[in-house]
């Protein structure tokens, strides 16, 4: 079926900034609230019209679907598709961002460019996530951080500028990398078409025998080579650690809206790209590395939740804790397996919504009170009953009740990890018990106790638009806690061919293995 | 029916916590505690129309990723049954005892409105630990099991405004939790080795697991030892046995009510529960049952050591709470789950009923807890003193000896533990800190009717004088639960810990005769005296694992050994129970400055005992602290000097350009390198057309 849905979600944002910056003069009152509604009508309509590529798209096909092709510049070819796996993320950028845009109505400083970086942030976020196409697919990925940038550069805290230039300096090393393996990819299999192609790299078989390179062996060769380059990129994305300590900078620093968008979606630009190019491409590089990153992973979430516990910022203690949540992830795309894969896609979605929301409660009080400093809280449940209730349910989901969708992704991702690794799942499965102290002890210090600070004493509940920005994350969190088929579901058979797929691949790997060394 | 009663409830909690605003306080509260008796009510039917078959019955599906599937469904078999009286009796009688008891609180201003939230909480437990023992997996169970500790923490920390409520309701999330990870390694291993998660499943693969081994962490393990082992440590944390009971004392924190029903009645027997329900995976794990075994023994005897020397009296019900489920463990360890399950529900009865009435006396004396500060109770409080008297009589087990049942609850439950422990192992471990455990029972628990109800009046004698005693719906409670205290054991003793056959009969298990059992073991002299009984029919349990709500497996014929042990062992909890009343006599009638100076003489015993035995101090000491400190030193060093060090290293060093941007540090320089990104990615997109990018 031909039609232009993908592209019409894709560029809608896009357009609509373009015609804030032509069209919309004037830094007055009348133009700032211009620029926020055209912003909010704009991405509320995206994600109607996401709702009709959601509903097209069907789930038991593994294939790419509603592709959208044209010729473009120089050649190249513009293609736009979604499958199992990228639908998902696509859908949650959708739903997120209205909800980002109502969360800035506050916002007082140089509004129109503001919104305009959301749009078009929204813009190459999506076009990420349904790229098929390499050049495009690092076009969108690369350029969606000039916009965060500007974001966290222009309207973040007081610090922005160290943070903004230690994001940038990881991201940059990441990216050189990444780079130059597209370029190695484009130079063997001949083609950048990603998937739904006659000819695409998803369906090439990147050479894997191993070589010697400057007297060290390279086990899985080339695809080896290129799955490290790619992980250089996508690991400071996600980020793993120990190359995550932009990310509480960057999270300080910027404005509320900046921080939820960090973590509800530019964070699982990583873990999507694992999932799109790592595993898919390079299996036998993925099957050597794999041991390692789940490590990582694992060293991740109980590193970054000890450090979560000492933590005297909000901000910060829930980046660390972000860090912790996007080490399930990695670990349960490593298990390679459906359980693991199902969770690690389940917890992206499910950590975009929770940590989105936990980011909105820090904003809710921070715009009161102007501080994030966790000393300077205390008793807020006297003055704030539904923020608190509200607190009290994210922060739950956080630490994985069941019931939330929190649980989830924890649970699949524990349970396909376990198959693999007994000793990575039981030192994952600590941090189980690490986040339930940070979080109820974070809870617990901004939100019980008697109201005793003086500065405290006025301070006011949400308002009815706070609340309705929440109201979609709420429901969204237990939905998916109770009913979790609904992702699980549009999951499970495209995980199902990825990991059928890369099983075979290992196999003939190891058959050609064999093989070669009985003639030798 | 099943469908309402499990959740009206959530219903309750929902219409209770949400709706108040619209329909008033007192019509909220009601809706929910409506909605329990309504529960309550479908619970007895359900408990007394079973038939013993397994039932079914999909509601919803859940988590479903390849081969792992689990629905949201309920098994309703004798287990269950019994779980959902006990919970829904006690939760809606504790339901009715909160209108009174908290009615006033000086913890909040009049004008707060904290009872709707106290009701919708309680409701909200109440649903989770139905959907824990009305499971048909382990996943449900799991989310069950983690409800009721959220239930839990928010109760306990009910009181918002005191920091020893929040601390004690964090300690006691965080302690489960180390629990859960037990658990939920458990629930992973199962997973991984029979391909699911629901227990009919799980159970018919039980003899398999047992000759299967696993490799986990640095060994293998035999599968079946290991799954037992980490399934029941989630069970020491939710049932506070040692090493993970640090939690409960402190849960008292939480208003009285709450204690009753979570930290006495229901929550803190899911441990006892998970055991029993896993009992087809247990019986093929001999290891991890003398672990149980060895673990309820010492949990039993280190409680009731520190319960003598308590001075708040809903301390004392704690660690005697704690002491009892010890009990419950052994029988569940020596393998008669039957026994661990009647233990837990005449527990139940008394328990609750000793919280309420402690709550009671709370209550009259302005919330004064301290046991130092009463005496002389009895003619002011006439009837809880009436009803703290059953309570103690059941649980020190009062009975007539010999005849097994003709007793208070506690009596027939707590001697069946006892002769099964001894059955399992005469003469072993576990039998003997048993009895021990029964003596001090017996001294503390009479220690805390001296103290309380007879002597003079201590303390602030404005608040003795306005002692009063409490209100209808507070008392109607302590007499339901009297009865139940008087009744249950003996009406349901050979339900529980009659023959083989009775028992088997009541859990829908089926059973054979012995002798056919026998000749296969023909050399065995347990069954050889068994079947020397004239004109009696000897049954062993015969069915297969799953089949029915318990499983035990033809060998083990503990259930039947119990009733033969020795005469003195019979008798032994009772004499037990006789010294200690003594005892707890002598020191707080006949001569009450006894305890102040053997307390004095033996300074280093009492303080290690009314320290808790140092639990808190060391846990602190070897987790807590530690646990801060290396996330300090990951912060500073790892993440600061390492990481960024190293990082600002290559930055100042190798590309010292970039330095002298951020040098200029305006808002502006993020433009620059904003383009330069853009120049970048367009040198990218030309350099690959121009090597020939098209296709």
């Amino acid at each position: 079926m031909e039609h232009h849905l993908l592209s019409i979600v894709t560029f809608m944002p896009a357009f609509a900034a373009a015609i804030l910056a032509i069209f919309l003069r004037g830094d007055d009152a009348a133009a700032s609230r211009n620029a926020k509604w055209l912003a909010l009508i704009t991405t509320t309509v995206t994600f109607l019209v996401s709702l009709f590529v959601f509903f097209e798209f069907d789930p038991n096909n593994t294939q790419f679907q509603l592709i959208d092709e044209a010729d473009w510049l120089l050649g190249l070819k513009y293609r736009l598709g979604v499958d199992g796996i990228s639908i998902l993320f696509v859908m949650l950028t959708t739903f997120m961002m209205p909800l980002v845009i109502a969360a800035s109505w506050n916002v007082e400083h140089r509004v129109k460019e503001y919104m305009i970086a959301f749009l078009i942030l929204e813009t190459l976020m999506l076009g990420v996530f349904m790229a098929l196409d390499l050049v495009l697919f690092y076009l969108f990925f690369e350029a969606g951080l000039i916009p965060m940038f500007l974001i966290i550069g222009i309207w973040g805290g007081a610090n922005r500028i160290y943070a903004s230039f230690k994001f940038f300096l990881y991201t940059f090393l990441g990216s050189v990398l990444m780079l130059v393996a597209m370029v190695a990819m484009y130079a063997e299999a001949g083609t950048t078409c990603i998937g739904g192609c006659e000819v695409s790299l998803l369906t090439h078989n990147f050479g894997s025998e191993s070589f010697d390179l400057l007297g060290i062996q390279i086990v899985g060769g080339m695809q080896t080579l290129m799955f490290i380059a790619f992980f250089a990129s996508f690991a400071v994305k996600m980020p793993m650690w120990p190359v995550h300590t932009w990310l509480p900078d960057a999270h300080v620093q910027a404005p509320t809206a900046g921080s939820v968008v960090l973590a509800a979606i530019l964070l699982k630009m990583g873990g999507y790209g694992f999932l799109r190019f790592s595993l898919p491409m390079f299996p036998v590089g993925a099957d050597v590395m794999a041991p390692l990153v789940l490590w990582l992973s694992a060293i991740a979430i109980v590193y970054t939740s000890l450090v979560a516990l000492v933590q005297e910022d909000m901000k910060k203690l829930i980046a660390y804790s972000s860090v912790a949540h996007m080490g399930f992830v990695t670990m349960g795309i490593f298990a390679v397996n459906q359980q693991g894969l199902d969770g690690a896609i389940f917890q992206m979605i499910s950590h975009g919504f929770i940590s989105g929301a936990l980011f909105l409660c820090v904003g809710v009080i921070y715009d009161r009170m102007h501080t994030r400093d966790i000393d300077a809280y205390g008793g807020l449940v006297n003055r704030m009953p539904v923020y608190a209730l509200i607190f009290m349910l994210f922060t739950m989901a956080n630490v994985g009740l069941p019931g939330t969708s929190g649980f989830v992704g924890e649970f699949l991702t524990l349970v396909g990890t376990f198959k693999v690794n007994t000793w990575v799942a039981a030192v994952a499965t600590t941090g189980v018990i690490l986040s339930a102290a940070y979080a109820l002890w974070l809870y617990r210090r901004v939100v019980m106790g008697d109201l005793i600070k003086a500065s405290l004493k006025t301070i006011t509940d949400m308002t009815p638009r706070e609340k309705w920005i929440f109201a979609p994350l709420v429901v969204m969190t237990l939905y998916l806690g109770v009913y979790p088929a609904a992702v699980l579901d549009i999951t499970g058979p495209a995980v199902a061919a990825l990991v059928n797929n890369y099983d075979t691949a290992l196999a003939a790997a190891e058959a050609a293995a064999q093989t070669a060394q009985v003639s030798n | 029916m099943e469908t309402t009663l499990l959740f009206a409830p959530l219903v309750g909690a929902l219409l209770c916590g949400f709706g108040w605003k619209v329909m008033g306080e007192t019509a909220a509260c009601w809706i929910a505690t409506g909605l329990l008796f309504l529960s309550a009510f479908l619970s007895w039917v359900v408990f007394l129309s079973f038939d013993g078959v397994t039932e079914q019955i999909q509601i919803l599906r859940f988590i479903e990723s390849g081969t792992l599937s689990t629905d949201w469904a309920i098994r309703l078999d004798r287990l269950t049954a019994i779980m959902l009286i006990v919970i829904t009796t006690v939760s809606s009688l504790v339901h009715l005892y909160s209108f009174g008891y908290m009615a006033h609180d000086d913890n909040f201003r009049d004008d707060e409105s904290y009872r709707p939230r106290f009701f919708a909480y309680l409701s909200f437990f109440t649903f989770a630990m139905l959907m824990l023992v009305t499971s048909d997996n382990l996943v449900q169970m799991f989310f069950g099991w983690e409800g009721v500790g959220v239930a839990s923490y928010l109760l306990i920390g009910f009181y918002y405004r005191k920091p020893s409520a929040n601390a004690a309701a964090i300690k006691a999330f965080v302690v489960n939790r180390v629990g859960d990870f037990g658990f939920a390694l458990g629930i992973f291993a199962l997973f991984m080795l029979t391909d699911s998660v629901k227990f009919e499943d799980v159970f018919a693969a039980a003899p398999e697991l047992a000759e299967t081994s696993i490799s986990f962490l640095w060994r293998d393990w035999n599968a079946a030892n290991l799954i037992a082992f980490l399934l029941f440590v989630g069970a020491m944390g939710k049932s506070a046995q040692l090493f993970l009971h640090t939690w409960l004392p402190d849960a008292m924190e939480g208003p009285t009510p709450v204690s009753a029903l979570i930290h006495a009645a229901t929550m803190v027997t899911a441990g006892v529960f998970l055991v029993c329900r896993m009992s087809p995976i247990m019986e093929f794990a001999p290891e991890a049952m003398m672990f149980v075994t060895f673990i309820g023994a010492t949990t039993a005897f280190v409680a009731a050591t520190i319960g003598l020397v308590q001075n708040d009296i809903k301390r004392v019900i704690a660690y005697s709470t704690m002491s009892q489920l010890g009990y419950m463990f052994v029988a569940a360890g020596v393998g008669v789950y039957s026994v661990a399950m009647f233990h837990l529900f005449t527990h139940a009865f008394f328990k609750a009923m000793l919280f309420l009435g402690a709550g009671s006396v709370i209550h009259a004396m302005h919330h004064e807890q301290d046991m130092r500060n009463y005496g002389g109770l009895r003619k002011k409080i006439p009837y809880t003193f009436a009803a703290m008297l059953i309570g103690t009589l059941a649980i020190t087990g009062v009975g007539i000896p010999l005849t097994g049942w003709i007793g208070f609850a506690g009596f027939a439950s707590k001697d069946a533990v006892i002769e099964s422990a001894y059955a399992a192992g005469p003469m072993g471990y576990a039998f003997w800190m048993l009895v021990v455990a029964a003596l001090f029972t017996s001294f503390y628990s009479w220690r805390l009717m001296f103290l309380t109800f007879y002597g003079k009046p201590r303390g602030d004698k404005h608040t003795h004088d306005h002692a009063h005693e409490a209100p209808m719906s507070m008392l109607i409670p302590l007499g339901v639960l009297s009865l139940g205290s008087i009744f249950a054991g003996a009406i349901w003793y050979n339900s529980f810990f009659g023959h083989t056959d009775t028992v088997a009969k009541f859990y829908g298990v089926p059973y054979a005769e012995a002798g056919e059992h026998s000749e296969e073991v023909a050399g065995e002299p347990a069954s050889g005296d068994e079947a020397a009984k004239e004109g009696e029919h000897h049954y062993v349990f015969s069915g297969q694992p799953g089949e029915g709500a318990i499983y035990t497996s033809p060998d083990n014929t503990i259930l039947n050994d119990a009733h033969e042990v020795p005469k003195w062992v019979k008798i032994s909890p009772f004499a037990a129970m006789l010294a200690g009343f003594v005892m707890a006599l002598w020191f707080y009638i006949w001569n009450p400055s006894l305890p102040a100076r053997l307390a004095a003489n033996q300074r280093p015993l009492y303080n290690f005992l009314l320290n808790k035995w140092y639990f808190d101090e060391l846990y602190n000491l070897i987790f807590v602290q530690p646990a801060k400190a290396i996330g300090r030193f990951f912060w500073k060093r790892g993440d600061g000097d390492v990481i960024d060090g190293s990082l600002n290293g290559v930055a100042m060093g190798l590309i010292p350009w970039l330095t002298r941007l951020a040098g200029k540090a305006q808002s502006g320089y993020i433009f620059t390198y904003a383009f330069a990104m853009v120049i970048g990615i367009a040198v990218l997109v030309t350099w690959m057309t121009m090597t020939g990018g098209s296709n």
